[in-house]
């Protein structure tokens, strides 16, 4: 199994990367919280930790850490566009329960 | 759905807790929202792909429209169509150039002009609001969410009249004002942060209808505004006007009526843009009277034209760099903002001026939002406030009011902010317990010029001759622009102070109140402080005639004696009255009368200080 982007995802990834000025790739993982158990976390990675597991993904690199890999293996990050809103979306495998707004989720 | 952005890390928003905010540029001709996204900020486009909303809204029987629609019935429509509106807020009527030229119905309301339209009267507020409504629908349709708060940029030169109806209008429009700032200052940290630039920089922001100059310090990614100036009746429409009367001079129009002005007005703007990228813009138009205008503008008859305009732009940037205590040679760079910049001639005097290309690698039009996002970004608190720090400066003079009615200036304009600035004042009479402490704004040496910001007392002084007594005035401007006021007397350290909090918050009929009552009592107060003064005046001369009188009054005829008393009751008699002149002439003839006892008086205290002294003795003291 593995953590993968879109091709659009990493389109826009890297351009973020690149206008951003540094990082080493997109973090991907889970925090307990919010209304459903469980939140994603989505952010520049600026260090590698020793225990991470690296995906590379349409030439962008993707980390998760260890703890959050089983929520989340299988998972497709997709870029989308809802009208004028945009914004990235977790294509979750693994989710059972989101709840309303898919902030937060159960596995 | 929600859909998610990318957090700096460590920073991920927890569920349902992420703040939207966006950066709002309400311009004079165009208005943009922005926000960052994923770290980066962006314009928010329209469903069409459009990211300028241009500031226009026209009303009808049954509502209104706002931006391209709008506009599209600027020449059909023109009494019921409001563009420029900016230039409007918080304006009174004789306060708006080239009024004859503009096809609304004014009307004189105290404090702002209202417009009549079809759907009745609307203060410049009410259209700017209509405006900023349609940005933060357009905000929540892109976010995805409520918006926490926006930042809203408005021209440095703005004073706070105009700045409070900024607030006022984003009030009504539904939005948490976070900031208003500084238009130059937002372009400064679009570009600051982006390019990473160091030193002097002078933005020169020539919009729709104002123009800014503001001359910055960048440091180690610390912006500090040394100093700013600018005209808010100035900008690209103004270049717009002068192709207009061009155009009725060249083709020898008869007068318009006011939907072929509009008309012609729009050619005029599309010759203007066209000449950015041309050498000659053809202009034809046929009007409702059936006459037909086929003309050529070139570049040089262009620039020709609107040389006066240019040269109008570069006394703030002289004035600008003289506040901030630098030469043009100090400049490192300057950063061009506002689309009428695009302009070839603008860019040609700005780089001749500062023997230097201005920067202009950002979208003109852009860069302020864009700012104005990355800071909103900041104040909601979707980033740690580490990355960079912004100092603002104030815009106009904060002072005290001193006798007669004259203006101390304790907080010079420009001054960086925060910044405290402290006083000493003094007693004006003896055994003063009390002192008025009169907070004004503004640039003028009179009080009665200057806008009146708060009065508050200090009481409880120890009674000391007058001049004797040492109170210290403190003020203090925070980071947000809140003023604060102290006064404290040294010796017995009594203290007083006021806060002036800005009215954000108020609603609307308790704003109008205010408004009302400050314009209806502004008179009445003015009158009874300068009776009030007199009365004290004559109350100091009565006490010191008395008190002479009881050590000194042998030194008197009995009629001399008894005219000097009959003036004192007479002097006692005006002062309980309300005429001030009545006083003044008491006042006079007590003056008179007691000249003689004076001199006698002078003369005693000499010789007794002289008295049983050698020459020699006399003149050993005075070498020393």
């Amino acid at each position: 199994m593995a953590v993968t982007l879109s091709e659009r995802a990493a389109t826009h990834v890297a351009k973020f990367i690149e206008k951003r000025g540094r990082g080493v790739g997109l973090r991907l993982g889970v925090r307990t919280s919010g209304c459903s158990g469980m939140a994603y976390k989505l952010e520049f990675a600026d260090e590698i930790e020793a225990e991470d597991i690296l995906f590379e993904s349409h030439g962008v690199r993707v980390i998760v850490d260890p703890k959050s890999l089983p929520y989340i293996d299988g998972t497709e990050l997709d870029f989308v566009r809802e009208g004028l809103n945009e914004g990235f979306k977790f294509n979750n495998p693994n989710v059972k329960d989101a709840c309303g707004c898919g902030e937060s989720f159960q596995v | 759905m929600v859909l998610l952005q990318i957090a700096e890390p460590g920073q991920s928003d927890a569920p349902h807790e992420r703040r939207l905010a966006v950066g709002i540029d309400l311009g004079t001709t165009n208005s943009l929202v922005a926000t960052v996204r994923s770290g980066m900020a962006v314009v928010l486009n329209d469903e069409l792909g459009r990211s300028l909303l241009p500031s226009v809204v026209r009303y009808t029987g049954d509502g209104c429209e706002v931006g391209y629609e709008a506009q599209a019935h600027q020449t059909s429509d023109p009494r019921n169509t409001v563009v420029s509106v900016k230039r409007f807020m918080g304006r009174g009527l004789k306060d708006i150039a080239h009024r004859e030229s503009m096809p609304y119905l004014f009307d004189d309301a105290p404090g702002m002009v209202r417009l009549h339209t079809a759907a009745g009267p609307k203060s410049p507020v009410e259209v700017s609001a209509d405006i900023l409504r349609a940005l933060r629908e357009r905000g929540e349709a892109a976010l995805g969410g409520d918006l926490v708060g926006a930042v809203i940029t408005v021209p440095a030169y703005f004073d706070d009249a105009q700045r409070q109806a900024t607030k006022d209008a984003a009030r009504l429009a539904g939005l948490n004002v976070l900031r208003l700032l500084n238009e130059p200052t937002a372009a400064a940290i679009a570009y600051g942060l982006d390019n990473a630039a160091e030193g002097v920089y002078a933005v020169y922001d020539l919009g729709g209808g104002t123009f800014d100059i503001s001359i910055l310090k960048l440091s180690r990614g610390v912006f500090e505004v040394l100093s700013t100036g600018g005209d808010s009746a100035l900008g690209g429409d103004d270049f717009d006007q002068r192709i207009f009367c061009w155009i009725i001079e060249a083709a020898k129009l008869k007068p318009l009526s006011p939907q072929d002005a509009r008309f012609i007005l729009s050619r005029a703007r599309e010759a203007k843009e066209y000449l950015t990228f041309h050498g000659a813009a053809p202009i034809t138009a046929r009007l409702s009277s059936g006459e037909v205008v086929d003309l050529t503008l070139t570049t040089e008859i262009f620039a020709e034209i609107t040389r006066t305009l240019v040269t109008k732009t570069m006394q703030p940037v002289r004035k600008a760099l003289r506040d901030a205590k630098l030469g043009v040679d100090d400049v490192n760079g300057v950063i061009m903002v506002g689309g009428a910049t695009r302009m070839p001639q603008i860019q040609r005097a700005v780089g001749e001026f500062f023997k230097k290309e201005p920067l202009n690698n950002l979208d003109p039009d852009k860069v302020v939002a864009l700012g104005a996002a990355k800071q909103a970004n900041l104040l909601a608190g979707n980033r740690s406030a580490d990355d960079w720090l912004l100092l603002d400066v104030i815009p106009l003079s904060l002072g005290l009011e001193m006798m007669g009615g004259l203006v101390e200036k304790i907080i010079p304009r420009n001054s960086t902010i925060p910044i405290a600035r402290a006083q000493d004042f003094t007693t004006f009479r003896d055994g003063q317990t009390a002192l008025a402490v009169h907070v004004v704004q503004g640039e003028r040496e009179l009080v009665t010029d200057c806008r009146s910001l708060a009065r508050f007392e200090l009481r409880g002084i120890p009674p000391m001759v007058a001049g004797a007594a040492r109170i210290r005035v403190t003020f203090q401007v925070d980071a947000d622009g809140l003023l604060s006021v102290s006064a404290r007397e040294q010796t017995a350290g009594v203290e007083a102070s006021v806060v002036v909090k800005p009215s954000y918050g108020l609603s609307d009929d308790e704003i109008a109140h205010m408004l009302k009552d400050s314009l209806e009592h502004s008179r009445d107060d003015a009158m009874r402080r300068a009776l009030k003064e007199i009365q004290v005046e004559a109350q100091r001369l009565i006490e010191a005639v008395q008190s002479a009188l009881k050590s000194d009054g042998e030194l008197l005829a009995d009629d001399e004696r008894a005219r000097i008393e009959a003036a004192i009751v007479a002097l006692q008699a005006a002062a309980l009255g309300e005429n001030r002149r009545h006083i003044t002439l008491a006042m006079d003839t007590l003056d008179a009368d007691t000249k003689d006892f004076a001199a006698r008086r002078m003369d005693k205290n000499i010789r007794r200080a002289l008295a049983g002294r050698s020459v020699a003795e006399i003149a050993g003291e005075e070498s020393q």
